[in-house]
């Protein structure tokens, strides 16, 4: 099984086994031996290190920024700590996005819209998506690469320019409405763009792959002989479905709906494109407090609520993630 | 009951394909319309690409992503290599569920909530230490390589645990040093996965739009920014074409990879018979 990626693998070996050999390579090795630097510690240390650097700390600077306080200047935020003209220390933090978040309807609105917005939208991914990764887990071994591509295949593709693809779909002048009305289903076009029916296609449409491709890789594992047994012990397909395949394939369900859900709610691209002025999604809120208002503090707090928000799906899909790579 | 069952999987299979792929192929459609209303065929017609390619901002946004993507695909590849390896091999060490944490949390976390952090986090740098000089390409890069270095190290992560460990074992028996082992073995095997983490890696940075617009500066306009700016106006047949190009290349891409793995499969089927008659 190995010997099929030979030719890739070659290559690599051209490259780097001189490289490892070679005067520069053990110089290396030793200067970093020296430093007290072993193999075991460099290797864990440079991607800890890059990762706490610009992907934890920024946190920190997020949660520090929601406590001050928004002024005219550059950078629009005012310092927590201030050194008074008698050398005092003073600490300000300020609760007042947070109280402005709690006051204010908008922001509660906000979360509540796009929680129900990512919860639909999950739950027609996995309407849509498990029949879809069942029919492919079950079709024959030469058709299930090909099928599997092109489910992967929109993913390469600008996600921008598909989301954008709907608004050419969905316009009053667009082609759905164009082929009802040429049908003559329908007499006037039907307003879809800029609501939360625009929406909710939109997500559906982008986050499936995310659905199917877990699902998927779930049920292909499934024991056939399980499904057998049921069968040979006078059990109908459905109920076989229902009893063992349905069950067996939680763990695909978890994975795919967090893949969905978490994203979705923060999602800014596909309200701001398909959705109308009146679909409040929170990704959105953060991003006209920052970009439209210059709110830095403002905008900091509403991704910490965000994030104290998604806290519990993203510290459960955490878990998950670790128990399935660990089996 | 079971003909039944088949038709209903069958069915949805194919609205599925067909909900996946109609907004793909209407998009490529409409960019050979030769009419401006998007919607409304008035020919055959290539003047969209001609349009395309003597828009100045949409080319020099596409070459800046290219510079980006490429350079940030390599890193991510480096770093998420290194930590893929640590979470596969590495059972125990201080801080593991830190790390393995830090590595999970991006592939979800909302994009406007790592492209705020990270922007103030550059903005409080820059006050502190003088650097990032202002915000651009290397900004833009290295929020790049921190998200999608997470993708690369899942993926090596997963290729590793399916890895048959006794390889490394048998070349350490033979006295190879770890590095030797890693550069002789182990990375050789898994240069699909670095292959397969670099394309993710240069997809995830040349699409990316939100992150990109909170930590670019003035100047430095990412391909989905410029695409972003004209979209929200409305549809415009010369952003079809441009879509129709990248669905191209990505199409040709996939077909070549298509025939790679048939090829590599007909060597190891024909190696296999070779083995077995040898056997015999």
């Amino acid at each position: 099984m190995k010997q099929g990626y030979a030719p890739v693998g070659k290559l690599f070996t051209g490259i780097f086994e001189p490289f490892a050999n070679s005067i520069v390579g053990r110089t290396i090795a030793s200067i970093l031996g020296g430093l007290g630097f072993t193999g075991r510690t460099g290797v864990i240390a440079i991607p800890y290190t890059w990762l706490a650097l610009f992907f934890l700390i920024p946190f920190a600077f997020v949660l520090k920024i929601s406590f001050a306080e928004s002024i005219l200047a550059i950078p629009p935020y005012s310092d927590l700590v201030q050194w008074s003209e008698d050398a005092m220390l003073t600490i300000n933090l300020n609760l007042d996005n947070y109280l402005f978040l709690l006051e204010d309807d908008l922001y509660w609105m906000a979360y509540l819209n796009s929680a129900k917005i990512a919860l639909i939208a999950t739950f027609f991914c996995l309407l849509i998506g498990y029949p879809m990764a069942y029919g492919i887990a079950r079709a024959d071994p030469t058709k299930r690469n090909i099928l599997l591509m092109l489910i992967i295949l929109p993913f390469w593709t600008s996600f921008l320019l598909r989301v954008y693809a709907w608004i050419g779909l969905l316009k009053n002048n667009g082609l759905v409405n164009n082929i009802l009305m040429g049908l003559g289903i329908i007499d006037d076009p039907i307003v879809m763009m800029q609501t939360d029916f625009a929406v909710y296609i939109g997500i559906i449409y982008s986050y499936l792959p995310f659905m199917i491709l877990p699902l998927y890789a779930n049920l292909e594992k499934l024991d056939g002989t399980l499904l057998e047994a049921a069968a040979d012990l006078g059990c109908r397909p459905f109920k076989a479905f229902l009893c063992i395949t349905l069950p067996l394939s939680v763990p695909g369900i978890i994975a795919g709906s967090m893949l969905v859900f978490i994203p979705a709610v923060g999602e800014f691209v596909i309200p701001a494109l398909l959705g109308g002025p009146d679909t409040l999604m929170i990704g959105r809120v953060l991003w006209d407090e920052f970009f439209n208002n210059r709110d830095w503090p403002v905008a900091s707090a509403v991704a910490i609520a965000m994030l104290l928000f998604l806290v519990v799906p993203i510290m459960f899909f955490q878990q998950f993630q670790n128990k399935q790579t660990e089996n | 009951m079971i003909a039944k069952r088949f038709n209903f999987i069958l069915a949805s299979l194919l609205f599925g394909y067909a909900f996946l792929y109609i907004p793909i192929i209407s998009l490529i459609v409409y960019s050979f319309n030769k009419s401006k209303l998007v919607t409304v065929w008035g020919g055959f017609s290539t003047k969209w690409y001609g349009e395309l390619f003597r828009n100045e901002q949409i080319i020099d946004a596409a070459l800046l992503s290219l510079r980006i993507a490429m350079v940030s695909a390599i890193f991510a590849v480096a770093f998420g290599t290194l930590a893929g390896f640590v979470m596969a091999r590495m059972k125990r060490f201080k801080g593991r569920t830190l790390f393995s944490g830090m590595i999970t949390a991006p592939l979800v976390m909302p994009e406007v909530i790592t492209g705020l952090s990270l922007l103030l986090f550059f903005v409080a740098l820059q006050k502190l230490t003088g650097w990032p000089e202002g915000r651009g390409v290397t900004t833009i890069s290295i929020a790049h390589i921190t998200f999608s270095m997470a993708y690369v190290a899942v993926i090596v992560q997963s290729r590793l645990a399916d890895m048959d460990p006794s390889l490394e074992e048998a070349a350490m028996d033979l006295g190879a040093k770890p590095v030797k082992v890693f550069f002789a073995i182990t990375l050789p095997i898994i240069a699909p996965a670095l292959i397969s983490g670099w394309l993710l890696a240069f997809t995830l940075s040349i699409d990316d739009l939100v992150i990109a617009s909170f930590v670019s500066g003035p100047g430095s306009s990412t391909l989905p920014m410029v695409i972003f700016s004209k979209v929200k106006l409305g549809v415009s047949p010369d952003i079809n074409a441009l879509a129709s190009i990248i669905i191209g290349i990505v199409a040709f891409g996939v077909i070549l990879a298509i025939f790679a793995m048939k090829r590599q499969e007909a060597i190891r089927s024909r190696d296999m018979q070779l083995i077995a008659a040898a056997n015999d």
